[in-house]
């Protein structure tokens, strides 16, 4: 395979991920802030610009931070890199670049996302976002369906291996934020509010009753965070994603014949996770520890494009 | 229904009333179906190629940078005849243009003859110095020929043009049929039509046959597109991935010791065949425009060296130069010793003093064009002409005669064509693909049928307005 298509593919999958992540970010912060009994507020929709790390380019455009003002920046702003236009973009534009090693239904997705989105000029009010990233999410499901039937060959794995490193970044940031944003010295979850905005950490990752099935004693900041990352068998988790990183290394090495920095690099970082806990992981800092492991990813993507001699 | 004049391939002269013999099962399906249903299907059918990404893009056209190219619904038909007459009449002519290049970038015999004037070869921009004295791979310099015909009556076809460099449009071809198939099952069912999906499988044949012998059985062939901005790139894409070969860019390639390496995951391949989609101009910096930045440093030497074969080879376009078009009767008497089967529409040669006078006294009468122009730029058509665009062209024309032909309108065929009024004629013209390998000729039976959309008008080119119709060939009386 091309190196060219290779990274193209990469960042196909990357982008679609970080697309959805921020769709499904608007969608969580729209329940919390307009559908739970109390409405959070204007808090609801700082703290998910806060996720995505986009305060200051949100602040550069002068506007007071609302349901409308945050949601239209995060669907549908030309100008901010990550917004789910941008991404969306941004993904078919690297889809068009390599159209021969995509199968026609994983490209019709995409390119009907990219329809759905690229003429809209407002995000609108809650039930017109809601509409919005709905139609999204549905066209990425779209995408992954036809991606599980492509061919396994290196293509297939790449676009995965390019969603799993950005997934376990999106999940990492999410628990990040909101941990310490809820959590401020150690306090156990009481009020509705909070439930409330757990229970959004949640929606955001689609494990609402995930949750409830593995941990039958209500919720808790410590095994909401423990999910998010120690969990294997929760997709979104950092665990679920460095496993994948993983496979997906591997399945590529054993078609080229080769493995390199990037191999040794996730091996590492999913050993490191599985000799974990997570009372061990709050004590020591969860800040510190998402913030190691977001570096962490960042040192991955790199020997991944230096081992692929992406151009 | 009718245009005043035109041959109707449909109805032929009846004036839309009696259809031709043959053509009875269409021409009962179009009254059937109604211009409702077919509208509604043609609606699904556009829904269908944007979503696909089948668009093209116009240069110097910012707002419709993403366009599709307007389908139209109505199929086109060829009987098993006029088609075995019509491919026959390619091959010849493919044949001969083959063994033409062979020859002007060989012995010039046809030169020396004198059948073709020696300075329109050697003086022409199109003539690659770099290609003479070399015999590429086999032999062949057009293994991929569009030839644009048009018709007049129901035996007179014309060839308009020889798109020798890199012809495009064979997409179409396939994306029409299939659009045809999903929207109009039913008349696959009423009419025994050849499948074009064997067109792949002869490409891919055709390279494979072209490879330089050392590269074996299984030689490594690629695509190359000048990249996603230019406006064919969903056709590259598509023949790409049809024919299963990596689509490189220049980038993707490397030349090292006069052999050409792509950039892979796993270090670099050898490749042995490049069917490529970008000018001559552009293929090499070394050897062509040292500005441009979409060519392989080295390839030329690699080429001529026979390293790797390059579909088409470079200095094609000699052959589709509109001043070398009306020597060519000549040319096939010349080569394949025979009348040619498929005549030239009569043109005037504005290089001549005699011919150029004709043409300055009948402007308002003959279609003028450039004799390196296409897509249906620095052209007048008289008769549609106002008097000042007339005027202007007179100008440009009388500064330099020898740029110019000047052919007669001819009364182009129509076929019926759905439009807002309804079912109505339209100027059609056909461009079928002829593929030249080591392992002979080959035609798949259809093409791309262009039609003009706009009312007597004579342009069919996409980037003017033009749109598509699916050329549908039957089988004879043969077993199906």
């Amino acid at each position: 395979m091309l190196s060219r298509t290779a990274a193209s593919l990469y960042w196909l999958g990357r982008y679609i991920e970080r697309a959805e992540f921020t769709a499904r970010l608007v969608e969580a912060t729209v329940r919390l802030d307009a559908m739970s009994a109390r409405p959070a507020g204007e808090g609801a929709w700082a703290s998910a610009l806060a996720v995505v790390t986009a305060q200051k380019s949100f602040a550069a455009e002068g506007q007071p931070v609302s349901q409308k003002s945050v949601s239209q920046f995060l669907t549908l702003d030309a100008k901010y890199p990550g917004s789910v236009r941008c991404c969306i973009d941004a993904a078919r534009d690297n889809a068009r670049a390599v159209r021969t090693a995509l199968s026609r239904d994983a490209w019709e997705s995409i390119n009907r996302a990219w329809l759905g989105m690229h003429r809209r000029e407002k995000a609108g009010g809650t039930q017109a976002t809601l509409g919005l990233v709905e139609g999204l999410v549905t066209e990425v499901r779209a995408f992954e369906g036809a991606m599980h039937r492509m061919l396994r060959n290196e293509a297939h794995w790449l676009m995965r291996l390019g969603m799993a490193v950005e997934r376990g970044d999106n999940s990492a940031r999410l628990v990040d934020v909101k941990y310490h944003l809820l959590l401020p010295e150690g306090q156990s979850v009481g009020g509705p509010i909070d439930r409330d905005q757990w229970t959004t950490i949640l929606h955001t990752v689609s494990a609402v009753t995930a949750y409830r099935w593995l941990y039958r004693d209500g919720l808790k900041p410590a095994s909401v965070a423990e999910m998010l990352i120690l969990r294997a068998e929760m997709p979104r988790s950092l665990a679920a994603s460095a496993e994948e990183v993983v496979l997906m290394l591997n399945a590529i090495g054993k078609l080229t014949g080769r493995q390199g920095e990037a191999d040794r690099i996730a091996r590492a970082r999913q050993l490191a996770l599985t000799r974990k806990d997570i009372s061990g992981i709050i004590i020591g800092g969860l800040h510190e520890f998402l913030a190691e492991y977001v570096r962490g990813n960042a040192m991955l993507d790199t020997a991944i494009a230096s081992q692929f001699r992406f151009p | 229904m009718g245009i005043k004049g035109a041959f109707d391939e449909l109805y032929g002269v009846s004036g839309g009333k009696i259809p031709r013999a043959g053509f009875e099962t269409l021409a009962r399906w179009l009254e059937n179906t109604g211009g409702e249903e077919l509208r509604a299907r043609q609606g699904a059918a556009e829904a269908a190629f944007r979503q696909l990404g089948i668009t093209f893009a116009v240069y110097g056209d910012d707002e419709a940078a993403e366009r599709i190219i307007p389908f139209d619904i109505v199929p086109r038909l060829f009987t098993a005849p006029e088609w075995s007459r019509l491919s026959d009449g390619l091959e010849q002519r493919v044949r001969a243009l083959n063994a033409f290049m062979a020859d002007i970038y060989g012995d010039r015999r046809i030169l020396k003859e004198g059948i073709v004037p020696e300075e329109l070869i050697m003086a022409n921009s199109q003539f690659c110095i770099p290609m003479v004295g070399h015999k590429p791979p086999h032999g062949i310099y057009t293994h991929i020929c569009g030839i644009d015909l048009v018709r007049t009556g129901p035996d007179e076809f014309y060839i308009l043009e020889d798109n020798a460099r890199t012809p495009s449009g064979v997409s179409y071809m396939m994306e029409n049929r299939e659009a045809m198939i999903r929207l109009c099952p039913e008349l696959f069912d009423l009419l025994p039509v050849r499948p074009v999906d064997s067109y792949m499988d002869s490409l891919r044949a055709m390279m494979i046959s072209v490879a330089p012998p050392r590269a074996g059985s299984n030689p490594v062939c690629v695509l190359l597109t000048p990249g996603r901005f230019n406006s064919a790139y969903y056709e590259h894409s598509f023949l790409a991935d049809n024919v299963g070969i990596e689509l490189v860019e220049a980038a993707d390639l490397q030349v090292d010791d006069d052999v050409v390496w792509m950039m892979t995951i796993e270090g670099r391949k050898r490749v042995d065949v490049i069917y490529r989609r970008i000018d001559d101009d552009y293929l090499d910096p070394l050897v062509f425009r040292p500005d441009s930045m979409l060519g392989v440093p080295g390839l030329m030497a690699a080429y001529l060296s026979g390293n790797v074969t390059i579909v088409n080879a470079p200095g094609t376009g000699i052959s589709d130069d509109k001043a070398i078009y009306s020597y060519m009767p000549e040319i096939v008497r010349f080569y394949a010793g025979e009348e040619a089967k498929l005549p030239i529409v009569q043109t005037w040669r504005c290089r001549e003093p005699a011919s150029l006078k004709y043409v300055l006294d009948h402007m308002d009468e003959l279609v003028i064009k450039l004799v390196d122009g296409s897509g249906g730029y620095g052209m007048l058509v008289g008769p549609t002409a106002t008097k000042k665009q007339i005027a202007d062209f007179r100008v440009a024309l009388l500064a330099q005669p020898y740029r110019y032909i000047a052919q007669p309108t001819l009364a182009l065929s129509t076929v019926p064509t759905l439009v807002e009024e309804g079912v109505a004629p339209r100027h059609v013209d056909f461009r079928p693909f002829v593929l030249s390998g080591s392992n002979g000729v080959s035609i798949a039976p259809g093409g791309l049928t262009r039609v003009a959309l706009a009312k007597g008008s004579l342009v069919v080119n996409s980037s003017q307005g033009g749109g598509t119709k699916d050329s549908l060939v039957l089988y004879g009386s043969e077993a199906r």
